[in-house]
């Protein structure tokens, strides 16, 4: 690693830690500060006893300063001590057994999304003005218009219930069966990445069609090269670095987060439905483990995101150590 | 010079393009003939239609919105009417282009080697270390320093002057007839331009590499043109040598450019003289010359399209598009408000 | 002997020629007198069928949406809560139960009362949908210009100050940026729904609409914070700044009277495409039951609703959501049109 890119990197992890500091910080004013009621009372769940109550401020200090309570917020989630009030059950624990879940189907969407809007913005962009870029713009457009989990269950139903397709929810671990594993993921994986191709293939079509506009792109047909080549190694590679970062961040996210509203449509019981579980109970102790380890995810994908750019942009380096 | 036949002969080229607002003529009737060995420099201003006529010839006009009409006809192949594989045989092979901003005309994330490796390797059959070191033999040849160093930069760690010459060195890869320059020196410091000239009368002069420069300044031109082409409007105006050119202009807009130069064997002028006016829009050309509305000695006839032709019995090849007489010019050439006092 | 000039007709402005701009060789017809940046785009506009009927769908769902308490009142006499679980309706001169013995209520209707049909609770569906829909678009609307507001103004701070301001800022969008948008919006959503907020003298209520529009309104502000600092960075090295700053301008003013001018054109691209992603928001968490708290109806609480029934009364999902779709997808088409009146080079190019 050039020296260029061992600094930026550097940079990028000392960043990443205040930032994690800072999401910490900000969970717990979300969940035990700003709010206007007794945190302990909150955390007991829908039917607190006085017992319950008590005992809740005591193990997690409600009636010491701040930054103690931070302190043993920290302690409590990171070590796997955070018990749910409302049904008993460790929350890490739960979190363990969703994650497979959550992330079969979020790097599974992920791929998708990202191979078809590739192969749809590259199509667009060649085709562009045309009417068969027109089509797909339309369809991109209700492709983001819709809501995943509206999608999600009239799939469900009209696929699953009604034509007997697809299984209309539910998971199979792929250890049992991977065929099952796959079909069973087919929907899920399905309904959310309509929203997320509608998006990136047009970004994409339009960092293609910006790229070829580029002076470099002319002196690479002024060289006498193919027009294939010219558009994989020349338009396409610079057309795909922006896009590489906002996927590194949608797939964070994903994992992160939007993956609650499939999850629960499919029932897929994984991380994310899980949170929505929680949150119908308003059960507070999952929801903040979830959404700790949610950000600090995102937090370190992005960063290793940046990195990746780094590598793939020569400029990019040189731009963190200037004015950034 | 012999009777052979030139390495570019073009006649009567004319693109257009269609926009949203009508048709754009940008380059209408353009002739010229480039030998081999030749510099041959085509001097105008911004939308005078040289960099189409230059990009044209590469074929890296063509598209849906494109209209191309006339022949090209370069080393026996006629370009206009020729396919787009053939035209890919030819560019960068046997005929180069380097553009005018080095800095957004070479890639930046590929290595500075690598680029002219690709060029090399896209014609001909050849391994990757050789045509590397070939890469690396160029960039010396351009005046690159240390470049077995240099090989792996990337363009932005270059200086403009350096990656111009890294341009050049690219467009050398192949040995091609002919360089087609466009305005290369525009985007750099006036010390780093002499040096680019520099190299491209060195090579025009050890490679026997026809030259073919775009450039609005016409002080450029004297350092190295063997031939002129002045275009205005999307026209040439006037063609000849060099010596034609600057010491028996025919044509107003010729004693335009050449009054806006300065000259240090001449008292400084109090005003540097200007041509009045803008240069027209190509959508709605002027009729008949181009230059009619702006030129101070128009008459009744240029009203009428002037055809390029010789008008000078003395002189066969010294081609102008202008109806005054020839005893006028001769005149006028030295008195013209267009040349500014003295 | 000297012929007019034919300079003023001819507009051109001496660009360079590039080969993927053939517009400016014309010279640019914009720059005849009178018709400034913002006239053109309207211009542009006016002749995009497309983006102006979209336009005029969303304003009409806004429409009636608004008129929700007209239609409740004079067309199906209920209200958005009133229970009809043991009443009969007359369909075709049959009288049908509105919720059956199996707790199945009926479709639409397509008349006055009952248009769309009813929920398990007997309440009617249109008249829920245009008073959720009041809920929905305020909150996604309120919310996207809360974002706006707040969203520019750190933008704008962080890009003309830069050093220690620009630091600090794009540290704090760094941070709500971490965190997944739907898990930001449950975290606050759940905490805040209990026990409500206070802020010094300030106290909204658990239930109240405030809570929601609040969070969507932060969540998006590194959405539009960064393209806006991105802007105010570039806009400030431009020679119109350097010469306000040389007549004595303070910087704040400049910021207002120079740099925001010209970033309008981002914000105006920007506005309906969030709030279209305001309103889907709004959505998820009500769906997940972090947003709208009922008894308030809201689209995503009545796809929510509807989901848990699909199978016996698909109408209940059905309805909400084609609403939603329609409101976000007229957005968005406009949203697009606005885009392309503002920058129609991206079309020209296309056609080189």
């Amino acid at each position: 690693m050039s020296s260029g890119m061992a600094r930026f990197v550097i940079r990028r992890l000392l960043s990443m830690l205040l930032v994690l500091f800072a999401v910490s910080v900000i969970v717990f004013l979300i969940f035990n500060v700003i709010p206007n009621s007794d945190p302990a009372v909150r955390m007991a769940g829908k039917i607190p006893t006085e017992t319950q109550v008590e005992a809740i401020r005591e193990e997690w200090g409600f009636d010491e300063p701040l930054y103690v309570q931070y302190a043993t917020m920290m302690k409590k989630l990171f070590t796997g001590e955070t018990i749910s009030y409302s049904n008993q059950q460790n929350v890490t624990e739960e979190i363990w057994k969703g994650l497979p879940r959550t992330l079969s189907l979020a790097v599974g969407a992920a791929l998708i999304w990202m191979a078809f809007a590739i192969a749809l913005g590259l199509y667009s962009a060649l085709r562009a003005g045309r009417l068969s870029d027109r089509f797909l713009n339309v369809l991109a457009l209700i492709g983001i218009s819709m809501p995943v989990f509206w999608l999600g269950a009239l799939m469900s139903y009209y696929l699953g219930h009604k034509l007997g397709i697809f299984p209309t929810g539910g998971y199979v671990e792929f250890t049992e069966n991977p065929l099952d594993w796959f079909w069973h993921l087919v929907m899920p994986w399905t309904a959310l990445s309509v929203l997320f191709i509608g998006f990136y293939s047009r970004v994409l079509r339009s960092d293609v069609l910006e790229t070829m506009g580029e002076d470099y792109v002319r002196t690479a047909r002024a060289k006498g090269l193919s027009e294939r080549r010219v558009l994989l190694k020349h338009v396409l590679r610079n057309s795909l670095i922006p896009i590489i970062t906002l996927w590194g961040l949608d797939f964070g996210a994903v994992i992160g987060g939007a993956a609650i509203l499939t999850e629960t449509v499919f029932s897929l019981q994984g991380v994310g439905e899980y949170a929505a579980e929680s949150i119908k109970q308003t059960d507070l102790p999952p929801i903040m483990a979830v959404t700790m380890f949610g950000a600090f995810f995102i937090v370190i994908f992005n960063t290793v995101v940046d990195v990746a750019y780094a590598a793939l942009d020569p400029r990019i380096r040189l731009d963190a150590e200037g004015s950034r | 010079m012999s009777a052979q036949a030139p390495l570019l002969d073009v006649r009567d080229l004319a693109v257009s393009f269609t926009t949203e607002e009508g048709a754009v003529q940008a380059a209408d009737g353009v002739s010229f003939e480039l030998r081999a060995g030749e510099v041959l420099a085509v001097v105008g201003e911004s939308g005078s239609g040289k960099s189409v006529t230059a990009a044209t010839l590469m074929g890296l006009t063509r598209g849906p919105n494109a209209t191309i009409s006339g022949t090209a006809v370069f080393e026996g192949t006629e370009l206009v009417a020729a396919s787009d594989e053939e035209l890919q045989r030819i560019r960068g092979n046997r005929m180069a282009m380097v553009f005018q901003d080095p800095l957004s005309s070479l890639d930046p994330v590929y290595r500075v080697a690598d680029q002219i490796v690709e060029q090399i390797r896209a014609h001909r059959d050849t391994d990757k270390e050789e045509a590397r070191e070939r890469a690396i033999e160029l960039m010396e040849a351009v005046g690159i320093p240390d470049a077995v160093g240099r090989a792996d930069a990337y363009p932005h760690e270059f200086s403009g002057g350096m990656r111009q010459r890294v341009m050049i060195a690219m467009a050398l890869s192949l040995d091609p007839a002919l360089l087609i320059a466009d305005e290369p020196t525009t985007a750099l410091d006036v010390t780093i331009q002499a040096q680019i000239i520099d190299l491209l009368r060195e090579l025009n002069r050890s490679r026997e590499l026809a030259v073919l420069l775009i450039t609005h300044d016409i002080g450029v031109v004297a350092e190295i043109a063997d031939r002129v082409a002045v275009m205005y409007g999307g026209r040439i105006v006037e063609y000849g040598t060099a010596e034609e050119i600057f010491y028996d202009p025919q044509h107003p807009y010729t004693w335009g450019l050449l009054g806006s130069l300065t000259r240090i064997d001449r008292p400084r002028p109090q005003r540097l003289p200007q041509i009045p006016g803008m240069p027209p829009s190509l959508i709605a050309p002027p009729e008949g010359c181009h230059f009619r509305p702006r030129c101070p000695h128009a008459f009744d006839r240029c009203v009428e399209v002037p055809g390029l032709e010789a008008r000078l019995p003395a002189a066969p090849g010294h081609l102008d598009r202008c109806w005054l007489e020839p005893e006028r010019k001769s005149e006028l050439q030295k008195t013209s408000p267009l040349r500014g006092p003295g | 002997m000297s012929v007019p000039s034919q300079g003023e007709e001819a507009g051109a402005s001496g660009t360079e020629f590039s080969l993927d701009s053939a517009e400016e060789l014309s010279g640019d017809p914009a720059e005849r007198p009178g018709l400034g940046p913002w006239r053109l785009t309207g211009r542009r506009l006016r002749r995009d069928k497309v983006a102006l009927v979209a336009g005029a769908v969303f304003v009409l769902v806004v429409a009636a949406c608004l008129a929700a308490p007209l239609w409740a009142d004079h067309v199906a006499n209920t209200t958005p809560e009133e229970n009809h679980l043991s009443d009969q309706v007359t369909i075709d001169g049959e009288k049908t139960d509105v919720v059956d013995l199996r707790g199945k209520p009926i479709g639409p209707t397509w008349n006055g009362e009952f248009f769309l049909g009813a929920d398990s609770n007997g309440r009617d569906i249109m008249v829920r949908l245009l008073y959720g829909g009041r809920n929905s678009l305020v909150i996604g609307i309120a919310g996207a210009l809360g974002t706006i507001l707040i969203g520019l103004v750190l933008g704008l701070l962080a890009g003309y100050y830069r050093g220690r301001t620009d630091s600090v800022l794009r540290w704090v969008l760094d941070v709500i940026w971490a965190f997944p948008v739907i898990l930001l919006g449950v975290a606050l959503g759940t905490a805040l729904a209990l026990g409500g907020l206070s802020i010094g003298p300030i106290t909204i209520e658990g239930d109240s609409l405030a809570i929601p529009t609040l969070i969507i309104a932060v969540i998006y502000i590194p959405y539009l914070a960064r393209p806006v600092r991105g802007q105010a960075l570039a806009l400030r090295e431009r020679e119109f700044v350097e010469a306000a700053r040389a007549q004595g301008m303070g910087s704040l003013r400049i910021v207002f009277t120079e740099i925001l001018p010209n970033v309008s054109s981002t914000l105006v691209v920007f506005l309906p495409l969030l709030v279209a992603n305001a309103i889907l928001l709004e959505a998820s968490l009500s769906f997940l039951g972090a947003g709208v708290q009922p008894p308030n109806p809201s689209w995503g609480t009545m796809i929510a609703e509807g989901v848990d029934r699909i199978v016996t009364a698909p109408h209940l999902t059905i309805v909400p959501g084609a609403m939603l779709v329609l409101a976000v997808l007229s957005l968005n088409v406009f949203g697009e049109g606005v885009r392309d009146a503002l920058d129609p080079r991206a079309k020209v190019r296309i056609e080189h």
